[in-house]
C-alpha cells in the first residue's frame, strides 16, 4: 500500500465570484521514504495539494489515502488528531510558540502524544542534537536565528514520528548557507531515519537534492521527474 | 498540565503593558467592589444594631398572642433562673425583662396617655443606654418607688424632678391600677414619639403597680453575634414551651428590613457596574490576544494540538490575569477595610446631626466579614471563565487553513 494516494483529486474555490480551479483531476502516488518536491510558478497549486495531502483542506472532488484512509471523510476534530499522529510540518515562516524555549517546542508535540516524561526528554535532546542545536536547547525562537528556529521545526514536524512531513517553502526565509545545512539536516533524516519529506517550493537548492519533482502548472501536473 | 500552565503564563507576559493594565483594572474594581460592599454592610449592621438596642432587642419572648393584642392578660411568669437559662446561651449579650402596659398620666391639671415601662434598671441601661438620656434628676435603682419621664410628656403634664404624677388605668384581669407616683428624673429621647408617651419604672415596682408579682410582657435580648440569631433562636426555643412565642427584629420591624433591601438594590446596581468595568478590561485583554494569535492558534490546530488544548491554554491566561488583578485586590483591600472597620469614617453635617438626635454616632464601621472578601473574588474568578467564552467560541470556530494564511 502506497504511503499516499491521490485520485482523481479536483478543487475548486467558489466562494469568489470567478470560480477558481486550483486542483484538475490530480493523480498521484508517494512512497514511503521518498524526498520528493512538489514545483511550480506562483498560483500553480502547490500549496493547495501540500494543504490537502495534510488534510488541511478538503476536496471538492477525489480522494486522498494516507495509509489507505481517506481523510476527506474524517471530522474535522478527528483530522487534527490524525495529523498529530501521522504528518510533521514545516512552515514558511517556522511558526514555532514564541514563548517556549526550542526544547519545550519539540517536546509539546509529544506531550500531546501522551508520551511519557523521561521518553520525552530524551527523544527532545536527540532531536536537537541530530539538528546540531544541543547547545541551545533553552532558548527562546527570537534567541535563534532563522535557519535555527527552521532546524527546531524540523526536530519539532519528526518529534511525534509521523509517517511523513510536509515543508511548504521551508528555505523561503533562509540565507544560502542556513538552507544549505537544513537541508542537510533533512537529507541526513530522510536517509538514516526513511523519514519520507514532501516540500512544496521553487527553490533549487530544494530541487537539486530532492530524488523525485513533480512539476504543476495551471493546477496540474505537468511532469513527474525521478532524478539521481 | 505543567507545560500548558508554563504556557499560559508566559503567553500573558508577552505583552507586559497589556496585562499590567488589565489586571490593575481588576484591582481598581475589586478594591472599589469589596470597600463599598463593605461599607454597605457595615453601616446595615450598624443600623440594625443601633435600632434594636434603642429599644426592641435582637430577639424578644412574649407570651403567646401578646404582640398582637399586647393585653396584659398574655403576660408571661418568669423567674431569675429562667433569664439565667437566657442569658447562658452561647452569643446572648443580655436579656431585659419589661412589664409594658399604658396608662393615663395626671399632674395637677392635665392628663395624657403614656406607655409605661417597668424594666430592670441596670439591664436596660446595659442595653439601651437609658441612664445617658436623663436630662434631669437621677437614673432609677432596683428598689426606687418612682418614675423616668420622657421630657416631651414632662413638658406637657408640666411637671419637673420632685414632682408626683397620678397613674391611672387597667391592670390584669381587669384590676385597676392607681398611684401617685414621684418623678426621680427626666429623660431625652431623639424620636419625639418615644420622647412625648414614656414613662420608665422600675421593674419590682411596676409588677407591684399591677399587681403582677414575677410577670412579665416581654423579654428583649441582646446577642453579641448577629450573624448567629438563628443559633440563639433554636436555643431558646428548646428552653421555652408552646405559651411563649419568640419574634425576631425582623419580624418586629419589617419597615426596617424594607429600607435596608432597597437600599441593598442600589448598591447591587453600583456593583453590577464595576463588574462590568471588571468585564470590559478581562474580556477586552482575551479578546485582543486572541485575535492577534489567529495564525499561531492555525498553527497549532495544524500541527496536532487539539482544539481543547487550545481553549485549555486561553482559559488558564484568563484566569491568571484575574487571579493576579484578584489576588492583589485583596492584598490591597483586607489592611483598607480592617482599618475602616476599626476606625469607622465618620460622617459630617446635616445627616450627623440627625444621627445624633436619635443616639446613634454618626459613623459608618466597614464590615470585614469574610464573606464579602470571598464573594468578590469568586465573582471575579466567574467573569474570567466568561470572558474565556469569547476564545472557545472563536477557536471553536477557526479554520486552520484560513488562520495560517493570515
Amino acid at each position: 500500500m502506497p504511503l499516499i494516494e491521490i485520485i482523481s483529486l479536483n478543487k475548486i474555490y467558489d466562494k469568489t465570484k470567478v470560480p477558481v480551479h486550483a486542483l484538475k483531476d490530480i493523480n498521484l502516488t508517494i512512497e514511503k521514504g521518498e524526498f520528493v518536491a512538489i514545483v511550480g510558478p506562483s498560483g500553480s497549486g502547490k500549496t493547495t495539494l501540500l494543504n490537502m495531502i495534510g488534510g488541511l483542506d478538503s476536496p471538492t472532488n477525489g480522494k486522498v489515502l494516507i495509509n489507505g484512509i481517506n481523510i476527506s471523510k474524517i471530522k474535522s476534530d478527528e483530522l487534527i488528531d490524525f495529523r498529530l499522529k501521522n504528518i510533521g510540518f514545516v512552515f514558511q515562516s517556522f511558526n514555532l510558540i514564541p514563548v517556549l524555549t526550542a526544547k519545550e517546542n519539540v517536546e509539546f508535540i509529544m506531550l500531546l502524544q501522551g508520551v511519557t516524561k523521561s521518553e520525552r526528554e530524551k527523544r527532545t535532546i536527540e532531536l536537537l542534537n541530530a539538528v546540531g542545536l544541543g547547545d541551545k536547547i533553552d532558548s527562546r525562537p527570537y534567541e535563534l536565528s532563522g535557519g535555527q528556529q527552521q532546524r527546531v521545526a524540523v526536530a519539532r514536524a519528526i518529534a511525534s514520528h509521523p509517517s511523513f512531513v510536509l515543508a511548504d517553502e521551508p528555505t523561503a526565509n533562509l540565507d544560502s548557507t542556513s538552507a544549505e545545512g537544513l537541508l542537510d539536516i533533512m537529507k541526513e533524516l530522510n536517509q538514516k531515519l526513511g523519514m519520507t519529506f514532501i516540500f512544496a517550493t521553487h527553490d533549487n537548492k530544494v530541487i537539486r537534492r530532492v530524488r523525485r519533482v513533480i512539476t504543476l502548472e495551471d493546477g496540474k501536473i505537468k511532469s513527474d521527474v525521478f532524478q539521481n | 498540565m505543567k507545560l500548558y500552565l508554563v504556557l499560559a503564563w508566559r503567553n500573558i507576559w508577552r505583552n507586559k503593558r497589556r496585562t499590567i493594565l488589565a489586571a490593575l483594572s481588576v484591582i481598581f474594581a475589586i478594591v472599589l467592589a469589596i470597600f463599598t460592599r463593605a461599607m454597605q454592610h457595615g453601616s446595615y449592621d450598624y443600623m440594625i444594631d443601633s435600632a434594636v438596642r434603642m429599644y426592641t432587642g435582637y430577639l424578644q419572648i412574649h407570651g403567646k398572642g401578646y404582640w398582637e393584642e399586647r393585653s396584659l392578660e398574655n403576660s408571661i411568669e418568669i423567674d431569675d433562673e429562667f433569664l439565667k437559662q437566657i442569658e447562658a446561651i452561647r452569643f446572648v449579650e443580655i436579656a431585659v425583662p419589661r412589664l409594658e402596659s399604658y396608662l393615663l398620666v395626671s399632674s395637677k391639671e392635665i392628663t395624657k396617655v403614656a406607655n409605661v415601662v417597668s424594666t430592670d434598671p441596670e439591664k436596660e441601661n446595659q442595653m439601651t443606654k437609658l441612664q445617658q438620656k436623663i436630662t434631669s434628676g437621677k437614673y432609677l435603682s432596683q428598689n426606687d418607688e418612682g418614675l423616668l419621664i420622657g421630657e416631651g410628656l414632662a413638658r406637657m403634664l408640666n411637671v419637673k424632678v420632685g414632682d408626683s404624677l397620678i397613674l391611672y388605668g387597667q391592670g390584669i384581669y381587669g384590676t385597676t391600677v392607681a398611684t401617685m407616683s414621684p418623678v426621680i428624673g427626666i429623660i431625652k429621647f431623639a424620636i419625639p414619639d418615644l420622647n412625648n408617651s414614656f414613662i420608665y419604672l422600675p421593674l419590682i415596682y411596676g409588677q407591684k403597680l399591677f399587681s403582677m408579682e414575677n410577670r412579665i410582657t416581654t423579654i428583649s435580648i441582646m446577642i453579641t453575634n448577629p450573624k448567629q440569631i438563628s443559633y440563639v433562636l433554636n436555643e431558646i426555643r428548646k428552653i421555652v414551651n408552646d405559651n411563649y412565642n419568640i419574634m425576631t427584629w425582623e419580624e418586629m420591624m419589617p419597615e426596617l428590613v424594607q429600607g435596608i433591601q432597597l437600599d441593598s438594590v442600589s448598591g447591587l446596581i453600583m456593583l453590577f457596574i464595576l463588574y462590568l468595568v471588571i468585564t470590559f478590561g478581562i474580556f477586552g485583554t482575551i479578546m485582543m490576544m486572541t485575535a492577534e494569535r489567529t495564525k499561531e492558534f492555525g498553527v497549532l490546530l495544524a500541527i496536532g494540538v487539539n482544539r481543547s488544548k487550545l481553549v485549555l491554554i486561553t482559559t488558564l491566561e484568563a484566569i491568571f490575569i484575574s487571579f493576579i488583578g484578584a489576588l492583589t485586590g485583596l492584598i490591597v483591600s483586607y489592611p483598607l477595610v480592617l482599618y475602616f472597620h476599626k476606625n469607622p469614617i465618620r460622617f459630617s453635617g446635616e445627616l450627623a446631626e440627625i444621627s445624633l438626635k436619635f443616639g446613634v454616632e454618626p459613623i459608618i464601621p466597614l464590615s470585614n466579614e469574610s464573606g464579602i472578601f470571598v464573594a468578590q473574588t469568586l465573582v471575579v474568578l466567574l467573569i474570567a471563565l466568561l470572558s474565556s467564552l469569547y476564545p472557545i467560541n472563536y477557536i471553536r470556530k477557526l479554520k486552520p487553513i484560513e488562520a495560517i494564511r493570515l
